[in-house]
């Protein structure tokens, strides 16, 4: 185990080089000129120059590099341009409230979908099964703005039930923190329900018919004992790739989520960033995120061994 | 048997909704919410924290939170001591005197001294229009004792108070010298002012949320408050800028009482805000702003005048603001380029307010010479308050046979590529469309794009007219006002005469309210003081 995590950590080194390398130049590339914002509407074209001077934007790109990489090799992430804030800090004051988001969609999505695809394998063809298809495609169908929107109009402005939009965090006590991420948790979690409860039917439905089920029946188990220990254990890999890869997706798909309810994460970060040509933070959270993705997939490959002891690296 | 499949079924279902459930429990607001806080949505996140580097209206905006200034204006635009105790011009007219007031306090407790005066001076006329127009005429700054400084002309020069007292960007706000010593090019790194509020670096999330609260060493005027002159007494003990990018959130939270004030609610949602009983519309900035189309003289066959009067003649005001703001209460047709209700307000040389003469367009095209060649307008796709212009503008401009392509981008991929001199080939462009606030254009020299220095210090699209920079200086020497005007009537006709830009009309970008806010100065600039919540 200990030789899978170190490989994984040293395999991570090379990706993480050629996505710094990548984002580097493809913000370099692309239009747009930070000094021409941050100067204003008045600016005369010496003015521009002399603030692309001052953030070191007037050298050669190969040497803006260097400077990056060194910086990067004393964890340093830089400053950002408009507002002269470390990259780390800045990150740091978003991250909590995208990870928030991201997990309780997640442990919400996991709780309320692997049962329901439990059941509605288990219950093939009755009305339940057919309900929660109907439910999924539902799920998969409507947009996350148009069910924020409706969740947000219901239970915040007719309901009064919920605030309208805003982030607490946890530090402002539980009831606070639970109160602001329920509604963009069950909002963002709708498609990921859809999502985990088919892949949770279809990968029960393979393993039910298996004689190790018939085998366990017969030795009069309890069908719960049945579902959960020997089904759903032995259906769990395709599952836990699939929540893996949604967390992955969640944490760099929060950003209309994040709009719709005002919550001031990762996702609206890179957004304000790119609009705004501020290179450091695009750099250093596409850096950052793509070491997370490391760690997540890590992590997935972990639970494989852990659940099936035949998977080995 | 069934019923321990119920149970488990409940289980299952239960956790789930577990979350959902205790947070419906949960007490209501994060209960912060009382009188003595104002919440206050700004039109953007502020980002930059120095409104001297940029003129950006949210630094601008923040700016008056926590600086102060020498003079500010009142609701007749007239100049009027802020931080200014006194001050007296010598016979001569070349020598200014002016004495601080009593007692000013920046928020680290160390006095406000002539040497932070004169080094925030410095640092404002390398960047702003009228700053650096007065820097021209300037032969020195002396610091006479820690209150008194003087300000030496080389000649008289008539828009000294003006430039001092100028309420929107940039504006001369006084910092600690160690701040003002920075670059003009350069941002300042610390938030430390002598003004009303005081900034919580420690709460600030760039984009996000700013904080401030009462500064409680600040001494108000004892004038009343107007526009930004006069006592600016606070009332409430911390504000929280709260950005909400989306329009319809934003209205939610307001109508919900989350926030309090709404600086710029989209003019779509404006019939869906008045019908709320508890939300008032009140236009706060009654000078209002203006749309522009301005052209690149260095791009063919923009350099030809006989083409860019075409267009000219092409161009009605009322199918711009139709379409950019739709309800006719919050905009008016009008040809003036200072303002349409400000003291030089004159509709001298003004083309196509009201009506487009196209035949006549049609002709002049054809006579300038015009082959045809592409006319490329940037279109910012992203920003809600101009992106229509541009859609206007194609239609017209091809009404009359002009070969256009519109190019559509983000504002600020616009904002690089309008910095291009470059042909067409390389990234550069023809015609781009902005709006700019009354406050910043209210005379010949506050208002860049009548600047004729082309490539040299001109605004973007770089028009260079020798004959409009002696007007203006001839304007900037002035001291008569009704002599002042007669020559921003001048200025006026040489800009229609040579189409420096096209202006596209006055509109009014109102404030959504709750009824309980009192007390809200209206200004210029968006200012937060003299507010109460009741």
């Amino acid at each position: 185990m200990l030789r899978l995590i170190l490989s994984r950590l040293l395999a991570a080194i090379p990706v993480m080089g050629v996505v710094a390398i990548f984002v580097f130049l493809l913000l370099r590339l692309s239009p747009g000129d930070p000094a021409a914002i941050l100067a204003g509407d008045t600016a005369t074209p010496e003015a521009i120059a002399a603030i692309r001077a001052d953030l070191g934007l007037d050298r050669p790109i190969p040497e803006q590099f260097v400077t990056w990489i060194g910086q990067l090799a004393q964890g340093d992430l830089g400053k950002s341009v408009l507002s002269k804030q470390p990259v780390a800090t800045m990150i740091g004051q978003r991250v909590e409230p995208t990870m928030s988001l991201a997990l309780t969609t997640l442990i919400f999505a996991i709780v309320v979908a692997v049962p329901m695809g439990i059941l509605a394998a288990w219950k093939q063809g009755s009305w339940f099964d057919r309900g929660i298809m109907a439910l999924s495609v539902a799920g998969f169908s409507i947009p996350v703005f148009v069910l924020g929107y409706i969740m947000v109009y219901v239970f915040s402005m007719k309901l009064d039930l919920f605030p309208a939009q805003g982030f607490a965090p946890l530090r402002d006590g539980l009831p606070a923190f639970l109160e602001r991420i329920a509604l963009p948790t069950v909002t963002l979690s709708f498609i990921y329900i859809a999502l985990f409860a088919r892949i949770t039917r279809t990968a029960m439905l393979e393993v039910l018919n298996e004689d190790y089920i018939r085998t366990a029946h017969a030795k009069g188990l309890k069908e719960h004992v049945v579902l959960v220990r020997h089904a759903l254990r032995n259906a769990a890999i395709p599952i836990v790739s699939v929540i893996g890869i949604g967390f992955a997706l969640l944490i760099g798909g929060v950003v209309i989520t994040e709009t719709v309810f005002n919550i001031p994460g990762i996702g609206r970060l890179v957004v304000d960033a790119v609009l705004g040509r501020d290179y450091p933070i695009i750099q250093g959270i596409i850096l950052v995120f793509s070491g997370v993705y490391v760690l997540i997939n890590l992590a997935i490959d972990i639970a494989y061994v852990l659940l099936d002891p035949r998977i080995r690296y | 048997m069934r019923s321990r499949r119920f149970h488990m079924l409940v289980s299952a279902i239960g956790l789930s909704i577990g979350l959902g459930l205790l947070a419906g429990a949960a007490t209501t607001a994060v209960a912060q919410d009382n009188k003595k806080v104002l919440r206050f949505i700004p039109h953007a996140g502020l980002r930059i924290t120095d409104p001297i580097i940029t003129t950006a209206f949210m630094s601008r905006n923040h700016g008056y939170m926590i600086y102060d200034t020498l003079f500010g204006v009142d609701d007749k635009m007239q100049v009027k001591p802020q931080m200014v105790e006194k001050y007296d011009l010598s016979g001569d007219k070349l020598t200014y005197t002016f004495i601080l007031r009593d007692g000013l306090k920046f928020h680290d407790g160390a006095p406000v001294t002539s040497t932070d005066v004169l080094a925030s001076l410095k640092r404002w006329g390398e960047r702003d229009t009228m700053g650096q127009k007065l820097a021209e005429y300037t032969k020195e700054w002396k610091e006479v004792d820690a209150k008194t400084f003087q300000l030496v002309l080389k000649e008289p020069y008539g828009l000294v108070l003006d430039s001092l007292g100028k309420p929107s960007s940039n504006v001369p706000f006084i910092m600690p010298k160690r701040m003002a010593d920075t670059p003009s090019t350069t941002n300042v790194t610390e938030e430390i002012g002598s003004g009303p509020y005081r900034f919580i670096k420690a709460e600030f999330q760039p984009g996000v949320k700013v904080v401030y609260e009462k500064n409680p060493d600040y001494k108000p005027r004892s004038e009343p408050a107007t526009f930004t002159s006069g006592g600016k007494v606070v009332k409430v003990d911390r504000v929280e800028w709260m950005t909400i990018a989306d329009p319809q959130t934003a209205m939610n939270a307001l109508i919900k009482g989350e926030v309090d004030i709404w600086e710029q609610p989209a003019f779509d949602l404006l019939p869906e805000l008045k019908k709320q009983k508890d939300i008032e519309i009140r236009n706060l900035q009654p000078l209002g702003m203006n749309y522009m189309l301005r052209m690149n003289w260095l791009q063919p066959p923009l350099d030809n005048v006989k083409v860019r009067q075409a267009i000219l003649h092409a161009i009605q005001q009322e199918d711009y603001l139709a379409a950019q703001v739709g309800d006719p209460d919050y905009y008016k047709v009008c040809g003036a380029i200072f303002g349409c209700s400000t003291p030089l307000a004159t509709d001298a040389g003004a083309v196509g307010t009201k009506k487009a003469d196209v035949a006549k367009a049609k002709k002049m095209l054809a006579d300038s010479g015009y082959k045809g060649e592409k006319i490329v307008i940037m279109a910012p796709t992203d920003l809600n308050s101009i992106n229509q212009l541009p859609l206007v503008s194609a239609p017209l401009l091809r009404a009359i046979g002009v070969n256009v392509e519109v190019q559509s981008m983000d504002w600020q991929t616009l904002v690089g590529r309008r910095a291009k001199m470059d042909p067409i080939d390389q990234g550069g462009w023809h015609i781009f469309h902005t709006a700019w606030g009354t406050a910043d254009m209210m005379n010949p020299i506050a208002n860049a794009g009548t600047k004729g220095l082309g490539k040299q210090g001109g605004f973007f699209g770089w028009t260079e007219d020798p004959e409009m920079e002696k007007l203006r200086d001839s304007y900037a020497r002035e001291p008569d006002a009704a002599k002042q005007k007669a020559i921003a009537e001048a200025v006026q006709k040489r800009l229609y005469e040579m189409v420096h830009y096209i202006p596209l009309g006055e509109y009014f970008q109102p404030s959504a309210v709750r009824k309980n806010v009192k007390g809200m100065v209206a200004s210029p600039a968006y200012v937060l003081w003299n507010i109460e919540k009741q």
